[in-house]
């Protein structure tokens, strides 16, 4: 009955959040609710016996990335101009369409899983060694393939700024 | 969970909360007579005996002065950024041991409020949300020593962190475990700083500029930055602020005693003398947990009358001297420490 309750108040709180990092027009408080997304979210791991990755999600995108984005809004005086951005300067149909695609994306992708079986054993869930044993053995390819995509990001960065 | 259970631990969460945040005024107290020890001043003296009563007088004051918020401050992220600094401060304590376990009534009560298998990944998850507290609070005064402030710090904090993360690595290779309580019982024979003095070293200067303190307290330079990000804060909300920042020193210095000087176990002596005495009965007896839990926080007082110490000893680092020392000198002394380490493991010196 408490696991339940705790999933309902941590998945309003970060559903919630979600929805307040779209509606606000202010980057910044944005970035806040984005942060209480994520620390609710790093809680259902909790709820789902997966200390670790909870750890692991307050830690680089609570903590890391969230911290390096309000850094930059901070600096960079975000006062472009909001028509850019105006709902309403936009074509309709082709959002509809987007949104229509990815619900049913969503939808099916939620059908397809199996729930019962993504809950790890109740009484340990995983521990860090079990982790890294994994990472480093079976998944070591797609592992390395996760690098290579973070070099790519961090190459592209590099060229986008120096074009200016 | 029965019922006990949960009475158990609730009475635990009361119990450290109290304990914590009682020894804020304390320490506010040992800080002001303590500088003023240090610059041979008399202090607070006057509000009760030797000026205990100091910092229920400055309780007081905070909780009647009046609370503005500036007309062009954030309505809705002012008032929070407060709590934003506070409550991971608060929370992070409940990974750390204060002792082992204790029997009474047919239970067997573990001295620790949350006996968490990934202890220290807890402890570094909520360490560094605390850093939103001073950057929204910069952001949200509008004033621009605020956001300089805010903006020094997220930038020496976020470095910091690497160290503070790069020295845990050396320790945690060394015991094997994540679990704080597994650690503390690992360091029965010889404490953890024998195995990791560089860490150590890395671990505590980095320490120092997680909780803002002197010679790292950039964010609030206040011959340059007016207070820096608190600038607009007043009565309760920048008392919270001062609170955070001692609630930081305390699990700081409590993670430090717990990684490398034995957490609870007991200070070398105080067992002979236990045992002359009577006290200690295998396994555990009410008053050797007393001794743990004195030991535990004797250790913890060292390091914060350290940290008082340092603050009124040393001068403020320049700001390109900070980034220097933080990427140039501890960063690559902390990565020399997990090779070494690396090395020690591999050679079976360790």
């Amino acid at each position: 009955m408490w696991h339940n309750i705790i999933f309902w108040i941590l998945s309003i709180l970060c559903v919630g959040c979600a929805l307040g990092v779209v509606w606000q027009r202010n980057p910044v408080v944005s970035a806040v609710f984005l942060v209480g997304s994520f620390v609710a979210l790093a809680g259902l791991y909790l709820n789902l016996n997966a200390p670790f990755l909870a750890a692991i999600q307050i830690i680089i995108y609570a903590g890391a990335i969230m911290v390096l984005f309000v850094f930059v809004m901070m600096l960079l005086d975000l006062h472009h101009p909001l028509d850019l951005y105006f709902r309403f300067t936009k074509p309709k149909l082709p959002k509809y369409i987007v949104l229509g695609l990815f619900i049913w994306l969503l939808c099916t992708l939620i059908l397809a899983t199996a729930f019962p079986l993504a809950i790890p054993d109740k009484a340990q869930g995983f521990t860090v060694a079990q982790v890294a044993i994994l990472l480093f053995s079976k998944y070591a390819f797609p592992f390395e393939l996760t690098s290579l995509l973070l070099l790519i990001a961090l190459v592209g960065g590099v060229v986008l700024a120096k074009k200016k | 969970m029965t019922l006990l259970d949960f009475t158990i631990l609730t009475a635990k969460v009361v119990l450290v909360m109290s304990v914590l945040l009682s020894t804020v005024p304390i320490l506010v107290w040992v800080e002001r007579r303590g500088s003023a020890f240090i610059q041979d001043r008399l202090g607070p003296n006057l509000v009760g005996p030797f000026g205990l009563l100091q910092p229920l007088a400055d309780v007081i004051k905070f909780l009647f002065k009046e609370d503005p918020i500036p007309l062009e401050a954030h309505r809705f992220l002012f008032p929070l950024a407060p709590l934003f600094s506070l409550i991971p401060a608060a929370v992070t304590f409940a990974a750390i041991p204060f002792g082992d376990t204790i029997e009474l009534w047919d239970h067997t009560i573990s001295l620790q409020i949350a006996d968490i298998n990934i202890g220290i990944l807890y402890i570094v998850a909520f360490g560094s949300l605390g850093i939103y507290g001073i950057l929204l609070a910069g952001w949200a005064s509008n004033n621009k020593y605020s956001i300089l402030g805010a903006l020094r710090s997220s930038a020496q904090m976020i470095s910091y962190e690497i160290v503070l993360g790069a020295s845990l690595i050396g320790p945690l290779m060394v015991y094997g475990t994540f679990s704080l309580k597994e650690i503390v019982h690992l360091q029965a024979g010889h404490w953890g700083v024998v195995f990791q003095p560089l860490a150590f070293i890395t671990f505590f200067i980095a320490a120092f500029a997680e909780c803002n303190r002197l010679p790292f307290d950039l964010p609030e330079g206040e011959a340059e930055l007016v207070a820096g990000f608190h600038t607009e804060y007043g009565s309760m909300k920048f008392a919270l602020f001062f609170m955070a920042e001692y609630l930081h020193m305390i699990t700081i210095s409590a993670l430090t005693v717990t990684l490398f000087f034995g957490g609870w176990q007991l200070i070398p002596g105080l067992m002979s003398l236990a045992q002359g005495l009577g006290f200690a009965v295998y396994p555990t007896s009410l008053i050797l947990s007393l001794l743990q839990m004195l030991s535990f926080s004797l250790k913890v007082g060292v390091f914060l009358w350290i940290f008082i110490w340092v603050r009124w000893t040393f001068p403020r680092f320049r700001y390109d001297q900070l980034m220097a020392f933080g990427w140039k000198i501890l960063i690559p002394v902390a990565l020399m420490n997990i090779f070494l380490t690396t090395l020690a493991i591999y050679l079976k010196w360790i």
